[in-house]
């Protein structure tokens, strides 16, 4: 589905720094169940986020009303495990329109680009500056950059560029889809699945 | 030129080539289940298309479906509305659907084999991580988001950047009680779960030559878990005797042109790997998971590794191990456990029935143990019923349930309690994935088996050791 154009924004952000958070901590397997795309951004971090009896967990970043932004910072390798595309979803219906890390899922990074969030991909040691920058004052702006593809600390003005294919690059700048891309196309998709036995 | 493998079998379906972009990639199979289908065939719908090529569609339902009472109606309300949609779907857009009670219905990575739509040299995508399951067969199979899902529904393409090219290499031999699993957690162990990340994977060696196809399964099934998209083996004689006959497969003139291009399906000598990583297979013994993810592994008889020894977060290490309850150097070995799960897309074959059968046969299961065995499909389950191999469960104090994903996800009631411990021969030992609070230790189907007949973490060739003496 079409989805929001994504050009510069300019925000707060929310630091997660823990490695290797996986997609049933984005979002659990037991909320995969509505057969619509809505509701998902309740469920973020849940088993993080609330108790078993649904009492917020006072010290989990979510909770803590000092954070906000459209801006999610997360460990290094963010977004592993499950395909489930319910884990952008969540992530977007939170309020969130950009993820950076230091290193990305590779099905998580794909999912993410589909539904128009953008995920930064940054240097190591860039990505610590931005989790001090956080730590010494929740109130950083962070400027993200699409056409110039590059993510900057305002208060220092440090920045880094980042990689994105042009192609996809194209997509979220104008909130185009592959769908749209490729019945564009069809033609010649038939005219290869005509030469191609099941 | 020389090509991979993965060369050959991307090559060969890439539609169109998009300037600085991805490759419009042809896919011959789409395999759907109920939860990550549903919005896709809402965007077809808003869209006011179509799916494009039904016949090569097909639909089961796994993730969320009890394993108690499958003949009666689904008791969770927000389930029972997911498996209708999906019936709906299939039937309004003309897709096979096998549901809850079909004689083919079970796990998809599971059916798509025993039915031969899986087929060497053929792509193959569903959405679910673990599709690189059918890489066992030669075929490039990986999962994908739900907007993709609707994007092959749509146009049967998909549009990815063509990834890494990764060699593993394991020659030698296997040790006693080494199972195709403990070789995937020993390889997870080495390379991380994001130590793959970018890269497709070919399995070449000894160690996987020798392999049967469902021990490859269960190889090529474990490879998202070091990050990679997918994994695959070339397709041998081994390759073809399974897919022949099968339901979905060519037969006659369609069988012997398909062989042609199979035969053709292996890496050309002097081919050139973005990375290649090699390891000896006596250097393997039984695994076992002790913290919250895949990577976190050792052989059974080691000790959990100190935090000042890890590279990388050492917070997040300790947040691990804390969630699992346990302290840097513990010995895994003799740890009291819970529950043990045999089943799931990795493990839920009839060969791991086997292997757990012939080390609970004659012994009893440990009364601490609850002990859930699901068969990956109704198919294994017949073959369990009909080798006998039910008689020996029961006989030993274990009891089957019907087809599905199960506690490898708990999508259904099937969770561990918060705090228990389950062997758990699935994939996955985040936090909470078997349910929540749930500690998974991942393990083989032989150690699943010796720990549920001793109630606690044990090294399946003592017991083994102890027949044979």
């Amino acid at each position: 589905m079409a989805y929001d154009k994504f050009k510069v924004l300019s925000s707060t952000a929310v630091p997660l720094p823990i490695e290797n958070v996986d997609t049933d901590q984005i979002i659990p397997a037991r909320f995969l169940k509505a057969t619509e795309r809505k509701g998902f951004g309740d469920n973020l971090f849940r088993d993080w986020r609330y108790q078993s009896d649904n009492t917020p967990k006072e010290h989990f970043v979510l909770n803590n009303p000092i954070y906000s932004g459209k801006i999610l910072v997360g460990g290094k390798n963010f977004g592993s495990g499950s395909s489930r595309e319910h884990a952008a979803w969540a992530i977007y219906d939170y309020g969130f329109r950009c993820v950076v890390s230091s290193f990305f899922a590779d099905i998580f990074r794909g999912n993410c680009m589909n539904i128009g969030v953008l995920p930064v991909q940054v240097s190591p040691n860039f990505l610590t500056k931005i989790f001090e920058a956080i730590e010494a004052d929740p109130n950083t702006e962070f400027e993200v950059n699409l056409p110039e593809q590059s993510f900057t600390i305002k208060t220092t003005g440090e920045k880094e560029s980042f990689e994105i294919n042009d192609y996809k690059k194209e997509n979220l700048l104008n909130g185009f889809d592959d769908i749209d891309y490729l019945l564009n196309i069809k033609t010649e998709i038939e005219t290869y699945a005509k030469d191609t036995p099941l | 030129m020389k090509k991979t493998l993965f060369d050959k079998v991307w090559d060969s379906h890439v539609v169109k080539k998009v300037l600085n972009g991805p490759d419009v990639l042809f896919i011959d199979r789409h395999l759907v289940h109920e939860v990550t289908s549903p919005v896709a065939f809402l965007g077809l719908k808003n869209r006011k298309i179509k799916v494009l090529y039904p016949e090569r569609t097909f639909a089961t339902a796994d993730h969320n479906t009890p394993t108690l009472n499958q003949h009666l109606p689904v008791k969770d309300p927000l389930s029972a509305n997911q498996l209708r949609a999906l019936e709906q779907n299939a039937k309004e857009h003309q897709i096979p659907y096998w549901g809850l009670g079909h004689e083919k219905n079970g796990i998809v990575h599971v059916i798509g084999p025993e039915n031969g739509i899986t087929l060497p040299g053929s792509t193959i995508v569903c959405g679910d991580s673990h599709t690189s399951t059918h890489g066992a067969f030669g075929a490039i199979a990986f999962g994908i988001g739900t907007s993709e899902v609707e994007m092959v529904l749509a146009t049967q393409c998909i549009m990815q950047p063509k990834p890494k090219s990764m060699r593993i290499t394991i020659n030698g031999k296997l040790n006693n009680a080494v199972t195709p699993k403990d070789v995937a957690l020993f390889i997870i162990s080495k390379l991380s779960t994001s130590g793959a990340t970018g890269y497709f994977v070919e399995y070449a060696g000894d160690v996987f030559k020798e392999m049967s196809m469902e021990g490859r399964m269960t190889v090529c099934n474990l490879s998202i878990e070091m990050g990679a998209r997918g994994g695959m083996i070339a397709p041998d004689e081994k390759t073809f005797e399974y897919v022949k006959n099968r339901e979905y497969a060519p037969k006659g003139e369609a069988w012997n042109k398909a062989m042609s291009y199979w035969e053709t399906l292996y890496t050309d000598d002097d081919s050139v790997f973005d990375h290649e990583i090699t390891f000896s297979g006596e250097d393997i013994e039984p695994m076992i998971t002790y913290g919250t993810n895949p990577g976190m592994g050792i052989g059974i008889s080691g000790g959990i590794p100190k935090s000042d020894a890890i590279e990388g977060g050492a917070s997040t290490y300790k947040k691990s191990l804390q969630y699992m309850n346990f302290e840097e150097g513990d010995n895994m070995l003799g740890k009291e456990i819970d529950f043990v799960f045999l089943g799931s897309c990795t493990n839920g074959r009839i060969e791991d029935f086997r292997a757990f059968t012939s080390l609970v046969k004659g012994r009893q299961k440990a009364k601490n143990v609850t002990a859930w065995l699901v068969p990956g499909s109704h198919k294994v389950e017949d073959a369990i019923k009909k080798e006998g191999l039910l008689d020996i469960l029961n006989k030993a104090g274990f009891e089957l349930r019907e087809p599905g994903c199960s506690a490898c996800l708990a999508m259904n009631d099937d969770k561990i309690p918060a705090g228990k411990y389950a062997v758990s021969t699935s994939n996955r030992n985040f936090e909470g994935r078997q349910g929540p609070g749930a500690r998974t230790l991942l393990a083989s189907p032989l150690v699943a088996a010796a720990a549920a007949v001793t109630g606690k973490v044990t090294d399946p060739r003592e017991l083994m050791a102890f027949e044979t003496a």
